[in-house]
């Protein structure tokens, strides 16, 4: 059923009652071509893509709770093209394109609104790290504007320029980034998948691999074995857990990351702004509530919650740098689980087992990826080829060397 | 309308405060909600999306409609609840979300097209064409929405942060609260008991109910005074316990002075807890429900329960003829309340067919409500009789009973689910959800005030309780009327209807937390206390599931919204974080520094001198002084750890990529360190003091990071290393003296000869300034003959005066960071804009101080191929005869486009040398192998390309002929 | 969340600094496999569930501890000093 406004008016004279379901309940087939574990964000784009690009539909993607129930429905929604290292550069400028088309790709709208995104700086080595960023955006063909202080205040004049124990320099602008509506991309791709074909399994836990010479055949369910040609992990946050069921261990830890959501406000902020310094991001959503968002609670959990001190500290920096605010209230916490990986950037590759795929690793830069994550990764089921804007993401660059820390922090995961 | 006297008014204290403009007079103790009630003004809001007048449903936090914005320009505060703010006098209150005024609002349009607007429809639309979602369709819908609005402002007053411990915490101040707090505070354990409303009793001064013999609410004063007399009980009233979190550590807000007109002298609006408990009581009772009707919406239509709190606590009928609608005995009393009170009762309508509620009142059962009239406020309703048949019942006010939901919201803090009962058709907490807590009275589905005395009683140790009401509440579940037209509300702020949950189930949005995202139920500001359950019960329908098995959303914290101000307590504007000065500090304010920020210390960066007006003009003067004269500069902010014992040869050598067990005394080493990954962490130098004494320096940014890392070194990877070590950069103020007449200068102050036999090249000696002993070292970052001499901070002042007049004497003078700046980049010296943490000890020219002859962090991981060879970007130099070179630009081979492909590396750190001119260092690929090449430095982002040659990062002496002097 | 210091107490976790996984604490030799240093340096269980982990109590007493925490419930199961009772 295609979306319109007209359709949207025709039914609302109808009462209603001609919408039809969105996807489809299907029962598990005995085999698939390909099976996408985890149907999250990036499991929905990959068997999407899988489907629109390369014709492969005879594909499960198996949820063990409910469709875009990962980090896809638990994030600032936050979308950036403004990586600094080759090899992530060319992957986020990638996936902002998909995102740019993606509402008339699925005929659904995912609400993305390109208002901008602001990173502060607040010293003459800020400044200059965010030059080297920035240029590198030019180059990779993406936009990036630095402001010094009078050009951020023209453009957020709502920050704090007085009393302010990091007095802003300047800024670097990306004015294509900005945010969507989370869910609505899960449920959009989910649509657009079910429409192709594509079986999405709801309430489907994957218990086991059945792995024979090296070589993977299917996998156990809480509704069964379901035998598969390939199969692609597509769990961030739960990476860890579920590669271990097939005897990998990897590169990552599970973190906690706090977000949290105001009470609804009249528009007031109108894009993104980011306070690096204090480790604090804040947006408004359509809806008039405050986005914010801040640093990883730093320890290891799977608990999808946080504790106090990194929640006070997102709300001291709010105040410090958006005092406005002070007089919102918080509504709402939650904490969403990272695969946070050893150098800070992704992972789309194969794993030593065969017909074994891994898409994980992704930090907090998931929700920005989702449409070139699932693009790389369905290119790399389909054709057993990397994508040309993912070919970095390699499992094995942490034992050749070839990591991509754009913190440049290190193997510490709670510090990218 | 006021009818009697209410057990919290001042009947005597008239309270002023304005509304829309208007006056409004209240009484001491109103709530806003009452003092609008007392006035009979129902309309006090308006709905987020339709724009629906709506008047109050609650008496407490739970308050979806009655939403205010209160105070005036700085001050002004959004989505206040009318029924938790006390008003006082000049208090200034606004409605919020409506245009031109509260009775007329133009988007009151938007309910006109309601069927166009129903669950999810902007999914499916504004699409086309896809320019106009940012440029049109967005816009519109942004400026519709929000509730309230922000001032744009910085709050006015002060917030605080608090921690407090105790034996026992006690959330809710009810009958089960009050009894648990009695009885454990006269065992003499620490108690502490919040109860988010203004004085502790919960329901008893809500009810007409008997307790031990007197009227429930003078038990409660009573109880509240007994708990008062005990020094071990804390009570904490307009405190609302928030959020439950790991440790037993819970979270509380307290409104210090929200409701005064000025807050006392020093105290804050409002105060943010940490408490931890060692155990821990739920008692913060339930929350009735409503129950969906058509219409059911309109002001007037409230909860039983909030009838019967404004009626007992403020006097106030809401109505002057009431009707009451339930599915429980619990709304019979609500009419018996009003009777007494001699407010008509128009009728009691009960869901159930075969009760006898034998009250003298118009009574209906087994009943519902179909219809409801009244355009700003209910005039009439409509019920259907079993059989058939319609009733008409003049009522302009509906006090409905749904049953109660306990209040489970802080056990599911921690992931735990609620569990189901049948029995009183709610969701009781799980026992153990959270660690430490117990839930007890109606928190725990124990409704009647018997059973929460005795829940209270026994939670604390067990003992007497007083005599109480025991009546069961007999609920039948009736969750919304069925078999009739019209929109029937389920969350009244999102404007959510029973319709709306029918068509996310047609559109297989049939999980719960599909139903909450595709409708928005429950995620007002009330975040469903109001409305969950009804969502479910319909879905429950729907799916054929009984309701535990439909699930629940997740509760998390906090219970209710808090003050961004107040979770952020002082630590904001200049107090966000620490301010760390140099010694030299005092001086430098003196002669009219500006500062450059790093980490949290600030440094001078420059001292302008005369007609000079650009850091550059000074910084230049300040570079000359060092190559021709002498400079002085505070390098306190350097990290310095002092290493001592018979280990720490050993430790040093694990630390650094060099050998430092080898370094003699008296002399000092320039250290690189590694991670454990193998690209460098830090730089600095190593100093021998004596046999077993060493002094090391980190940069300033890695202080904090290098002094952890040792400590992991020594206790975890070494721990049978004898070697002590404590961070002493705050003990000692260190300065530079640098330039050709350092010598000279530093022998007048110390009186003694420093040739190269007393003190060479890396060398350190330990020397006397007049009665203070002091650390010199012969180290350079600027490349000429210079010195860092250390003395105890408290000297710090004097010293770096007497350094700077005789440095003047001798031509020179103080110099800042931005000329240190300039001075490294001539010499080629690395700073953290280099070593960024992606960097090898090769990149940076460096593979040779890996000493192959020990083990140290990070040597095994840097072996890794990716940490070498000639696709890397190594450090080299860039000097371009045209334009200033700028860090962060990139490099591109001549005539190359400016792309992904063909990029080549990156500046790190440029200046324009008064010397040598326009400079650079830059990490370029195979750079060492390049020297020569002619390169351009594209800038994109300032528009220009810029001609250079790559060179050796050394600009100047590369032999080192002048540090050596 | 609180850890309960051997030598301080039991203080607010806003005290301690975390590392990680406590097998960073078996640093492999200089001469061990690359698979052993791989797998030091980069290589994690990541249970979800118990886990020895350290923690550095970086604004109390400076000490490197060695603490089992359920990182589904978050519950601390034990405390001690990073190389107590290890042989």
């Amino acid at each position: 059923m295609g979306y319109s406004g007209f359709k949207v008016f025709w039914e609302g004279l109808r009462g209603n009652t001609g919408w039809k379901p969105v996807w489809r309940d299907p029962a598990p087939k005995p085999h698939y071509d390909v099976i996408i574990i985890g149907g999250g964000g990036h499991g929905l784009t990959t068997a999407y893509y899988l489907a629109k690009n390369h014709g492969i539909t005879n594909v499960a993607v198996l949820e063990r709770g409910y469709l875009g129930g990962g980090n896809v429905g638990r994030n600032t929604t936050i979308v950036r093209a403004n990586y600094l290292l080759p090899g992530n550069s060319e992957f986020y400028s990638h996936s902002l394109k998909l995102w740019e088309g993606m509402e008339q790709e699925l005929n659904y709208n995912t609400m993305m609104s390109q208002r901008g995104v602001l990173n502060l700086a607040h010293s003459d080595g800020q400044m200059d790290a965010f030059a080297r960023r920035g240029n590198q955006m030019l180059i990779q063909g993406d936009d990036a504007e630095l402001l010094d202080a009078d050009g951020v205040r023209a453009h957020a004049p709502f920050l704090n320029f007085k009393s302010q124990r990091f007095p802003i320099r300047g800024g670097l602008l990306h004015r294509r980034g900005g945010t969507a509506r989370h869910d609505a991309v899960a449920w959009g791709y989910a649509r657009g998948a079910d429409r192709m074909g594509v079986d999405l399994i709801q309430n489907c836990e994957v218990t086991g691999f059945r792995i024979e010479n090296g070589k993977v055949r299917g996998v156990e369910t809480s509704r069964g074995y379901i035998g598969a040609g390939k199969v692609g992990m597509a769990v961030a946050g739960r990476t860890g857990q579920v590669a271990a069921m097939a005897g990998l261990r990897l590169p990552i830890e599970s973190h906690v990351l706090q977000a949290f959501v105001s009470e609804g406000l009249k528009p007031i902020i109108p894009g993104v702004v980011t306070f690096g310094m204090g480790h604090f991001y804040i947006s408004q959503s359509d809806k008039g509530g405050l986005v914010f968002g801040g640093d990883l609670d730093f320890y290891n959990s799977y608990a999808a919650r946080g504790n106090l001190p990194m929640l006070e500290h997102v709300m001291e920096a709010g105040m410090a740098m958006v005092p406005m605010i002070g007089n919102a209230r918080m509504l709402r916490g939650w904490g969403g689980i990272m695969d946070m990986s050893m150098d800070g950037s992704p992972i789309i590759d194969r794993t030593p087992i065969d017909g074994l795929f891994l898409n994980g690793g992704w930090c907090y830069g998931g929700f920005k990826a989702t449409p070139g994550s699932g693009w790389c990764f369905a290119h790399l089921l389909a054709t057993g080829e990397y994508h040309k804007a993912a070919t970095r993401f390699r499992l094995n660059r942490f034992e050749t060397g070839h990591v991509l820390d754009e913190e440049g922090t290190g193997a510490r995961p709670n510090k990218h | 309308m006021r009818v009697r006297e209410g057990s919290r008014i001042d009947a005597e204290r008239v309270v002023r405060f304005s509304l829309n403009g208007k006056a409004v007079v209240g009484r001491k103790g109103d709530t806003l909600a009452s003092a609008l009630l007392a006035n009979d003004q129902r309309l006090m809001g308006r709905s987020f999306k339709y724009h629906r007048p709506r008047g109050v449903v609650t008496a407490g936090s739970e308050e979806p409609n009655a939403l205010f914005e209160i105070g005036t320009g700085a001050g002004q505060v959004p989505n206040v609840r009318g029924t938790v703010q006390e008003i006082f006098d000049g208090m200034v209150a606004r409605s919020q979300n409506c245009w031109p005024s509260l009775e007329r609002d133009a988007l009151a349009i938007n309910d006109l097209m309601s069927r166009f607007l129903s669950a999810g429809f902007y999914y499916k639309t504004f699409m086309w064409p896809q320019a106009f979602w940012e440029k049109l369709y967005e816009p519109i819908i942004r400026r519709a929405a929000g509730l309230g609005a922000l001032s744009g402002d910085e709050p006015v007053g002060d917030f605080d942060k608090a921690w407090a411990h105790c034996d026992l915490l006690i959330i809710g101040g009810g009958p089960a609260g009050l009894m648990a707090a009695l009885t454990a505070g006269r065992t003499g354990q620490r108690v502490l008991i919040a109860d988010e409303d203004v004085r502790l009793g919960g329901r008893l001064d809500a009810e007409s109910f008997e307790l031990g013999g007197m009227a429930s609410t003078d038990w409660a004063r009573e109880a509240a005074a007994e708990l008062d007399s005990l020094p071990n009980v804390r009570v904490m009233t307009r405190t609302t316990v928030t959020g439950a979190y790991d440790g037993r550590t819970f979270g509380a807000y307290e409104r210090v002075s929200e409701h005064l007109a000025s807050p006392p002298a020093g105290a804050p609006v409002g105060t943010f807890w940490r408490i931890v408990a060692d155990r821990t009581l739920l008692a913060g009772g339930a929350h009735e429900r409503m129950i969906a009707f058509p219409d059911n919406d309109r002001p007037g239509i409230m909860q039983a329960s909030a009838v019967r709190s404004y009626l007992h606590r403020y006097g106030v009928a809401p109505g002057r003829k009431v009707a009451v609608f339930t599915n429980n005995d619990d709304g019979w009393r609500t009419v018996d309340d009003l009777q007494a009170a001699g407010v008509e009762v128009s009728a009691l309508i009960d869901t159930r067919p075969d009760v006898e509620p034998g009250r003298d009142v118009r009574t209906v059962t087994g009943a519902q409500v179909v219809a409801t009239r009244g355009r700003l406020g209910l005039e009439s309703l409509d019920i259907s009789k079993p059989g058939g048949g319609r009733q008409f019942i003049s009522a302009d006010c509906l006090a409905v009973s749904g049953g109660w939901n306990p209040s489970v919201h802080l056990t599911c803090h921690m992931n735990g689910r609620p569990i189901w009962r049948d029995d009183i058709a709610a969701f009781v907490p799980k026992p153990g959800a959270v660690p430490g807590l117990e839930a007890i009275g109606a928190a725990n589905g124990a409704f009647s005030t018997h059973e929460a005395l005795r829940a209270g009683a026994d939670a604390a140790g067990g003992g007497e309780i007083p005599a109480a009401e025991d009546a069961p509440v007999n609920v039948t579940p009736f969750w919304h009327v069925t078999g009739v037209k019209g929109r029937q509300w389920l969350d009244l702020q999102n404007d959510v209807t029973v319709k709306d949950i029918k068509l996310a189930h047609q559109e297989n949005f049939r999980s719960v937390e599909h139903m909450k995202r595709y409708t928005t139920l429950g995620m007002a500001t009330d975040q469903g206390k109001l409305s969950n359950m009804g969502g479910l019960a319909v879905m429950a329908e729907l799916t054929g599931q009984p309701i535990p098995s439909v699930g629940t959303t997740t509760f998390r914290p906090p219970y209710t919204p808090i003050p961004v101000a107040a979770l952020a307590g002082r630590a904001h504007r200049a107090h966000f974080a620490p301010d760390r000065y140099t010694p030299s500090h005092q001086l430098s304010e003196e002669r009219g520094a500006s500062y450059v920020e790093a980490g949290l210390w600030h440094r001078a960066a420059w001292f302008p001198q005369g007609n000079e007006t650009t850091w550059k003009q000074s910084a230049d003067r300040e570079v000359g002084w060092v190559r021709g004269a002498v400079g002085v500069c505070d390098v306190t902010t350097l990290g310095k750890i002092d290493v001592q014992g018979p280990g720490a040869r050993d430790l040093l050598d694990l630390l650094y990529t060099g050998k430092m067990s080898t370094l003699k005394e008296g002399r000092v080493r320039y250290g690189l360190m590694l991670r454990e990954d193998g690209f460098v962490m830090d730089d600095g130098t190593c100093a021998r003091l004596g046999p077993d004494h060493y002094v090391i320096t980190t940069t300033t940014a890695a202080a904090g990071e290098v002094m952890a890392y040792m400590d992991f070194c020594a206790q975890v990877l070494k721990p049978d290393l004898p070697v002590r070590f404590i961070s002493t950069t705050e003990q000692w103020a260190q300065f530079a003296v640098a330039g050709p007449q350092s010598r000279a200068l530093l022998e007048g102050l110390l009186d003694q000869g420093l040739n190269d036999d007393v003190l060479p090249f890396m060398g350190y000696l330990p020397v006397q300034i007049g009665d203070v002993a002091g650390r010199l070292f012969r180290i350079s970052f600027s490349g000429e003959l210079a010195y860092e001499l250390a003395v105890p901070t408290r000297y710090g002042d004097a010293l770096i005066r007497v350094l700077e007049d005789r440095a003047k004497a001798l031509g020179g003078g103080l110099y800042g960071m931005e000329a240190l700046n300039i001075l490294r980049i001539e010499k080629g010296f690395i700073t953290h804009s280099e070593i960024h943490g992606r960097v090898t000890a090769d990149d940076i020219g460096f593979g040779r101080m890996v000493s192959p002859a020990k083990d140290c962090i990070g040597k095994v991981m840097s072996q890794r191929p990716g940490l070498h060879g000639a696709e890397r970007q190594q450090l080299v130099g860039l000097r371009a005869k045209d334009g200033a070179l700028k860090a962060g630009a990139h490099i591109f081979g001549q005539g190359k486009r400016a792309s992904a492909e063909n990029d080549q590396g990156y500046i790190t750190s440029a200046c324009t040398s008064p010397t040598l001119g326009h400079l650079a260092l830059a990490f370029v690929v195979n750079g060492r192998a390049r020297h020569g090449e002619q390169v351009v430095a594209h800038d994109g982002l300032h528009g220009t390309d810029i001609a250079c040659e790559i060179v050796d990062p050394v600009f100047m002496d590369p032999d080192g002929e002048k540090m050596r002097g | 969340m609180r850890i309960e210091c051997p030598q301080c107490g039991a203080r607010d976790v806003r005290e301690f600094t975390y590392l990680g996984a406590a097998v960073l604490a078996d640093r492999p030799d200089a001469d061990a496999t690359t698979e052993a240093w791989q797998d030091y340096v980069h290589l994690r269980d990541n249970p979800a569930g118990p886990h020895d982990e350290l923690w550095h109590h970086a604004m109390g007493c400076s000490a490197w501890l060695r603490v089992r925490r359920n990182t589904l419930t978050h519950e601390i199961l034990t405390v001690t000093m990073a190389q107590e009772d290890r042989t």
